[in-house]
């Protein structure tokens, strides 16, 4: 589904400083059943987030009003696990469009990308500043800038570039998922099927 | 520059090459069933869009259907749902839709071939691993995902990275009483169930030039459990032959102009493979399985191998044999057996009950086994019949059910009890996969009918030998 364009963003950000945080934390195997895509915000990290009887779990970090922001940054190997889309939808629901760590796995990373959620790989050194200056300040912002693929401490002024596909870059800046890539290229289809000898 | 067969209808389809991405491949047609649709449905509805080509896309029931009483009301609730979602999808968007009791109604991978949707040259999907099959004609064919059913229903395209090339040429003849599922799960246990991962497969070789078109589609639907995106051959006067006059064939001055394509489809001499690998056909026995993957196969004379000559690590295996209730090193043959499987996309086909027709006839069924024989599809069903087979199998102590998937995935109420050993043609011998505990010993029509003739695991043919005595 289209999701808002992505350029460039702003914003205070969430910190999860915790590594090897799995598909089945992020959103546990039970949330899978569904068959629309609605209300998987709620299920981010349910288990952490939630008592068995539903009440908050205080000191997690997204129930810590001090925190908040439409970035989270996470750990090294973020999104190792089970393959399930669900997660990236869940992130995406929660209103996070972008997690920024110094490893990601691959399945997660692709489908972050194809829903709307860019993901940040940044060297382990600059993880670690950004953990920093949100400890020093939890309302510090970073800014990310996908037509340039820079990150940048707006208050330190550190930054670094990351790497994205060319593809999937400018799919980000349209807000398109694949299906609405190809649906972009509807001219080429109909052509592509009026001279097909089959 | 020279191409093989698989570059030759790959490229053909490529609407758009994405720069350090994957391709843009057009799909001629789409095959769709029960199971893996819904969901690819609800996503167009939440995009506000129709099914690009409807004229592209083809439905039938087969995964959950049950293989008896098809007249009556489907009892499993969670079936008779996903049916009516099918049905309704189907009128909603123009697809034709063959549903149970129709007589075109069968399995997918059956009815495709059937009816003429599978053609040469032509880049075909579905939202089941062994689409492979329809490799047989010299169409790139593979199984898709619920996300993928999606956006080939909008799109009528798929993105997708081009695999590596390989080439498995199987040379010579094969002996009395060895078929095509013998060399298939001969190739997997050769190359292991990841030995082909990455790859799309191309088979060669006198071996499979000799084949009927129906044992060319069981080696093409095996294609996936050595790992492959899928398998195909060079179509040839045979394939031709097959196609001709099936509904949805080109006709007139179209076949003409699909001629001029299809006879471009062969590998150039000197295209290069990414890997290639050969065996000969007389080193081919009968084959059977006796662990929990289909490249864990022995011919049937051989006894299981020991730990350290099996891909996968002692741990893999003797959880394997333990599922099993096998020894290392013990013979198959003379082993005990409770139920027999014909049937599946893998060998479910006319020729699948020839074969067995061939071994029962004169015979009785034994009286411990029960035998389950599931027609591919209406066509297979009024085949057999039309055949006489059905009176030899009716004498012999069987009966026969109604087309569907059945046994092969039990999604329907044909499940294996635990702890049970089942000698099954279809093609997946996984921990549970026939039903929860279920074992699967995985070969031939042929082997199919000596078990459930002696009530265990028997070399074919000395049953054949006797036949033709
Ligand atoms: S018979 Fe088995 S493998 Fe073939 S389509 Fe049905 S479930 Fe899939």
């Amino acid at each position: 589904m289209a999701y808002d364009k992505f350029d460039v963003l702003t914003s205070s950000a969430v910190p999860l400083p915790i590594e090897n945080v799995d598909t089945d934390q992020i959103i546990p195997a039970r949330f899978l059943k569904a068959t629309e895509r609605e209300g998987f915000g709620d299920n981010l990290f349910r288990d952490w987030r939630y008592h068995p009887d539903n009440s908050p779990k205080e000191h997690f970090v997204l129930n810590n009003p001090i925190y908040s922001g439409k970035i989270l940054i996470g750990g090294k190997n973020f999104g190792s696990g089970s393959s399930r889309e669900h997660a990236a939808w869940a992130v995406y629901d929660y209103g996070f469009r972008c997690v920024v760590s110094s490893f990601f796995a691959d399945i997660f990373r692709n489908n972050c990308l194809n829903v709307g959620v860019l993901p940040v790989q940044v060297s382990a050194a600059f993880l670690q500043q950004i953990f920093e200056a949100i400890e020093k300040d939890p309302k510090a912002e970073i800014k990310i800038d996908l037509p340039e693929q820079s990150i940048t401490i707006l208050a330190t002024g550190a930054k670094e570039t990351f790497d994205i596909n060319p593809y999937k870059k400018d799919n980000m800046l349209n807000g398109f998922d694949d299906i609405d890539f190809l649906l972009n290229l509807e001219d080429d289809i109909t052509a592509f099927n009026a001279q097909n000898p089959l | 520059m020279s191409k093989t067969l698989f570059d030759k209808v790959w490229d053909a389809h490529v609407i758009k090459k994405i720069e350090n991405g994957p391709q843009v491949l057009f799909i001629d047609r789409h095959l769709v069933h029960e199971v893996t649709s819904p969901v690819a449905f609800l996503g167009l509805k939440n995009r506000g869009i129709k099914v690009r080509f409807p004229e592209r896309t083809f439905a039938t029931a087969d995964h959950n259907t049950p293989t008896r009483n098809q007249h009556l009301p489907v009892a499993d609730p969670l079936s008779a749902n996903q049916l009516k979602m099918l049905e309704q999808n189907a009128a909603e968007h123009g697809i034709p839709y063959w549903g149970l009791g129709h007589e075109k109604n069968g399995i997918v991978h059956v009815i495709g071939p059937e009816n003429g949707i599978t053609v040469p040259g032509a880049t075909i999907v579905c939202g089941d691993s062994h689409t492979s099959t329809h490799g047989a004609f010299g169409a790139i064919a593979f199984g898709i995902g619920t996300s993928e059913v999606e956006m080939v229903l909008a799109t009528q395209c798929i993105l997708q990275p081009k695999p590596k090339r390989m080439r498995i040429n199987v040379h010579g003849k094969l002996n009395p009483g060895v078929t095509p599922k013998d060399v298939a799960l001969y190739i997997i246990s050769r190359l292991t169930t990841s030995g082909a991962t990455g790859y799309f497969v191309e088979y060669a070789g006198e071996v499979f030039r000799e084949m009927s078109m129906e044992g060319r589609m069981t080696v093409c639907n095996l294609s996936i459990e050595m790992g492959a995106r899928g398998g195909m051959m060079s179509p040839d006067e045979k394939t031709f032959e097959y196609i001709k006059g099936r509904e949805h064939t080109p006709k007139g001055e179209a076949w003409d102009t699909a001629m001029e394509y299809w006879d471009t489809l062969k590998t150039d001499d000197d295209a290069i493979f990414d890997k290639e690998v050969s065996f000969n056909g007389e080193d081919i026995e009968p084959m059977i399985t006796y662990g929990t993957n289909p490249g864990m196969g022995v011919g049937i004379t051989m006894g299981i191998p020991t730990a350290d000559a099996v891909e996968g690590g002692a741990a893999t295996y003797a959880k394997s044999l333990a599922y099993m209730d096998f020894q290392e090193g013990e013979s198959m043959i003379g082993k005990p057996i409770d139920f027999v499987f014909l049937g599946s996309c893998t060998n479910g086909r006319i020729e699948d009950f020839r074969a067995f027709t061939g071994i029962v006839k004169g015979r009785k069924k034994a009286d411990h086994v029960t035998a389950w024989l599931v027609p591919g599809s209406h066509k297979v069903e009024a085949a057999i019949r039309e055949e006489g087979l059905l009176d030899i199998l009716i004498e012999a102590g069987f009966e026969l059910r109604e087309p569907g998937c059945s046994a092969c995935l039990a999604m329907n109420d044909d499940k294996i009890p635990a702890g049970k050993y089942a000698v099954s043609t279809s093609n997946r011998n996984f921990e549970g996969r026939q039903g929860p505990g279920a074992r699967t010993l995985l070969a031939s029509p042929l082997v199919a009918a000596a078990a459930a003739v002696t009530g265990k695991v028997t070399d074919p043919r000395e049953l054949l030998e006797l036949a033709t005595a």
